[in-house]
């Protein structure tokens, strides 16, 4: 049977519905240009279950769930669940936790810059071009025989070790559990953590858009990839569709577009910082095979090298906030506009992450059979 | 001369396009690439096809075969 979401018009189809489903969840309480944000939803996890203390942003965001959830119910009923590991595993973990800490830096993960830009974020582009200067080293890598080795088969029951995870996490959400009196699960009180949609609203939208993405292979980081390295555009009309009617329905339908540099939600203009943020993110993205969402809808489909990623990306959150390394927003205090952004510590993390990943990339090469 | 093998199983995107354009822009007239996810496969095919050469799939067990022609 052919795959009609995997054609030109389905990719199309669901860049344009991903891209109408997060200014709907901004618009049903989900924190502003973050209808829908890998990196920020899985610090939030982070923070809930308390690998981070940063009591503004603290909440179990199902739309994680959803998309490792939907991704593997789907795969299940279309015959492509297949588990499957063993491509070098801990590089993957810190190829996440550095993924996440350039995503932090920035403030998002590639899905969230389409978001801020279809909201106005003049920031945003700084952290696109970030992305893509990021992602060109990595494709230079590609080209030259960069990988990190074969997966192979494993057992059926070790797809279902990630799903169960994520549906242990929503269990947590839906009886409020407390593990003891002030302690986790945490939930934030103010600021973006405490900001989100009806949570049975929220996995609605998580399954759905983890099952179309799951079909359709919807990649932000492939879709510039595949541009640079292959001229190939079939991802990035996808990527288009997404950022195009996310401006639509925030322009037209929402209200939700202030176009400008200063003053954007969760944003701030350390404008060198957002570029090298990204730039460090997308090489990791890069080299690990997939931006965070599609990492996600893999570790769905049964992959345990990017379950790993993801776990590094959870627990590099958690490092992120705990060592003051992710960016601080801009913000007005006492009436003062106050530039946000990274501190020291953030700034060597950032240039420890691009060496880290220059290693791996210079390093993890096979002699290329073709 | 068909004998040449591409054997892009178990890896990560965009890997096999990788090997498989490498393997058209070395003049490679005929050749098999083996992969094993849908992915894969799908990605594979697009690379040939904008190359404007022919994709023959067969399925071996969990494995696809993609025979690539002019």
């Amino acid at each position: 049977m052919k795959n009609i979401f995997a054609s030109r018009i389905g990719i199309i189809v669901v860049g344009a519905v991903i891209g109408a489903l997060a200014p709907l969840l901004q618009y049903l309480g989900n924190p502003k240009n973050m209808g829908i944000c890998v990196a920020c939803f899985e610090r939030d996890i982070a923070g809930a279950i308390g690998l981070h203390r940063a009591d503004v942003v603290q909440y179990l965001r199902p739309e994680i769930m959803g998309f490792v959830l939907g991704s593997f119910l789907i795969a299940m009923a279309t015959r492509e669940y297949k588990p499957r590991a063993g491509s070098s595993t801990v590089i993957r973990f810190f190829l996440g936790v550095f993924a996440m800490i350039g995503a932090l830096v920035f403030l998002g993960c590639p899905w969230r810059a389409l978001l801020r830009l279809a909201g106005g974020d003049g920031n945003a582009i700084t952290g696109l071009l970030g992305l893509i200067a990021g992602i060109t080293v990595g494709v230079l890598f590609l080209k030259n025989g960069y990988s990190l080795g074969r997966s192979y088969a494993n057992k059926k029951a070790a797809g279902w070790v990630f799903p169960a995870f994520m549906l242990a996490l929503f269990l947590f959400l839906v009886f409020n559990v407390s593990f003891s009196e002030g302690g986790p699960i945490f939930f934030s009180q103010k600021g973006p953590g405490s900001m989100h949609a009806n949570m049975w609203v929220s996995l609605g939208a998580g399954l759905f858009i983890g099952g179309i993405a799951q079909k359709s292979r919807f990649c932000t980081m492939g879709a510039l990839r595949d541009i640079i390295l292959a001229r190939d555009i079939h991802l990035a009309s996808g990527v288009l569709a997404l950022l195009i009617m996310a401006f639509l329905m925030n322009y037209f339908v929402f209200a939700q577009f202030n176009a400008g540099f200063e003053s954007q939600p969760v944003a701030h203009t350390a404008h060198v910082w957002n570029f090298l943020g990204m730039t460090l993110a997308g090489l990791a993205f890069a080299l690990a095979g997939g931006c965070p969402g599609r990492q996600l809808i893999m570790a769905g489909e049964g992959d345990a090298d990017s379950g790993i990623f993801v776990l590094g990306m959870i627990v590099g959150a958690g490092l992120a906030h705990n060592f003051s390394l992710a960016a601080k927003p801009d913000a007005v205090v006492e009436e003062v506009y106050k530039i946000g952004g990274i501190g020291m510590y953030g700034q060597a993390a950032v240039i420890i992450g691009l060496i880290f990943c220059l290693i791996i990339g210079f390093t993890m090469r096979e002699k290329m059979q073709a | 001369m068909s004998a040449k093998q591409i054997d892009a199983r178990g890896l990560s995107c965009p890997q096999p396009v990788v090997l498989t354009q490498k393997a058209i822009s070395e003049g490679g007239e005929s050749f098999d690439v083996l992969v094993n996810s849908n992915v894969s496969k799908e990605n594979v095919v697009r690379c040939v096809e904008k190359n404007r050469m022919k994709a023959e799939i067969r399925q071996d067990g969990e494995d696809y075969i993609i025979s690539v022609s002019r």
